[in-house]
């Protein structure tokens, strides 16, 4: 186990394992999110309040979750490398910014456009939606320190330190919702064991949850890739891998 | 089927959402294949040029 994980934080390795799990995923996403979309569309019956606009959700509510799963990941990996000083894992938390900060926009695009039927506003200074704001700005904050910097060293330390130190918003967008009083609706599903929707309107949403998880690891293994060429331009199993290819073309 | 479509009086409000899902998804990922081609075109072309040099020069004088 720990051999392997060894070998994965290995540049060579990791570039090729990252190619070869790519397609999977992808096609898992795809299958998924029709399915998912099926469920949500089609299956589930309309909210009783919401009526049909309540479909949203379907893509409001996994966009929301990845935006604050992928800084997780970006966090966490940005400490590994901080940590041990895994240049790979530096190059995980790179890779990990610009899906996040999609992620973001797209909660927050979705939400305005749910916000409008439902609240009768594109938008409100509302605990929930002001932090969520504050969550794109801390990936374009990180992307824009990365670019900063000419030194790939010095651009992982600084701007991982800032991707740990952002991680306290997370749990503040979480429970926003909990904590202060929100014009935002409470969660519908974290409440494990009695979620407070239909089995019918959940396991579209769920499903879509999770596709949205393996379409995110299918980004993120070409922005992985892309990473590691950036970093390894002067390596030799690079030029080694890459004028096989050329010879191959 | 216009039943559906119509989602209730909120088809622009849902059909929008899933438009520009679509539309985030598909950019997301044209993104990040665009830079890895970008990137692999490069590093073939910074094999090329050190195979055709010659591994023992080591002076940059590579593009």
């Amino acid at each position: 186990m720990w051999l392997w994980f060894y070998k994965l934080a290995s540049p060579p390795y990791a570039y090729t394992v990252a190619g070869k799990l790519r397609p999977w995923l992808l096609w898992s996403a795809i299958v998924l999110m029709i399915v998912a979309a099926y469920g949500g569309l089609v299956i589930a019956p309309p909210d009783y309040q919401q009526k049909d606009a309540f479909r949203i959700i379907y893509v409001h509510v996994p966009a929301a979750t990845m935006s604050l799963s992928v800084y997780v990941v970006l966090a966490v990996a940005a400490g590994i490398g901080v940590i041990w000083r895994i240049k790979l894992a530096h190059a995980v938390a790179a890779a990990c910014a610009p899906i996040g900060a999609w992620f973001t926009v797209l909660a927050l695009a979705t939400g305005s456009i749910w916000g409008k039927p439902m609240w009768g506003t594109w938008w409100e200074w509302d605990p929930r939606l002001t932090s969520e704001l504050i969550q794109l700005f801390l990936y374009l904050g990180y992307m824009a320190l990365r670019s900063s910097f000419d030194d790939t060293q010095r651009a992982d330390r600084a701007s991982a330190i800032l991707a740990i130190v952002g991680v306290v918003n997370v749990p503040v967008v979480k429970y926003s919702v909990i904590w202060w009083n929100s014009l935002h609706q409470g969660p519908s599903i974290s409440k494990l064991g009695a979620p407070s929707i239909t089995s019918d309107m959940l396991w579209p949403l769920l499903t879509m949850m999770l596709a949205f998880m393996l379409y995110f690891a299918a980004v993120l293994c070409d922005r992985i890739r892309s990473e590691i060429l950036k970093r390894e331009r002067n390596a030799s199993w690079l030029s080694g891998v890459m004028s096989t290819r050329a010879a191959e073309a | 089927m216009t039943e559906f479509l119509h989602m209730g009086g909120y088809a622009g409000y849902v059909w929008s959402c899933y438009g520009l899902t679509l539309v985030v998804l598909l950019g997301n990922l044209w993104f990040a294949r665009r830079e890895l081609d970008n990137q692999v075109l490069r590093a073939t072309r910074r094999a090329q040029v050190s195979t055709a040099s010659g591994s023992e020069t080591t002076s940059g004088k590579a593009s």
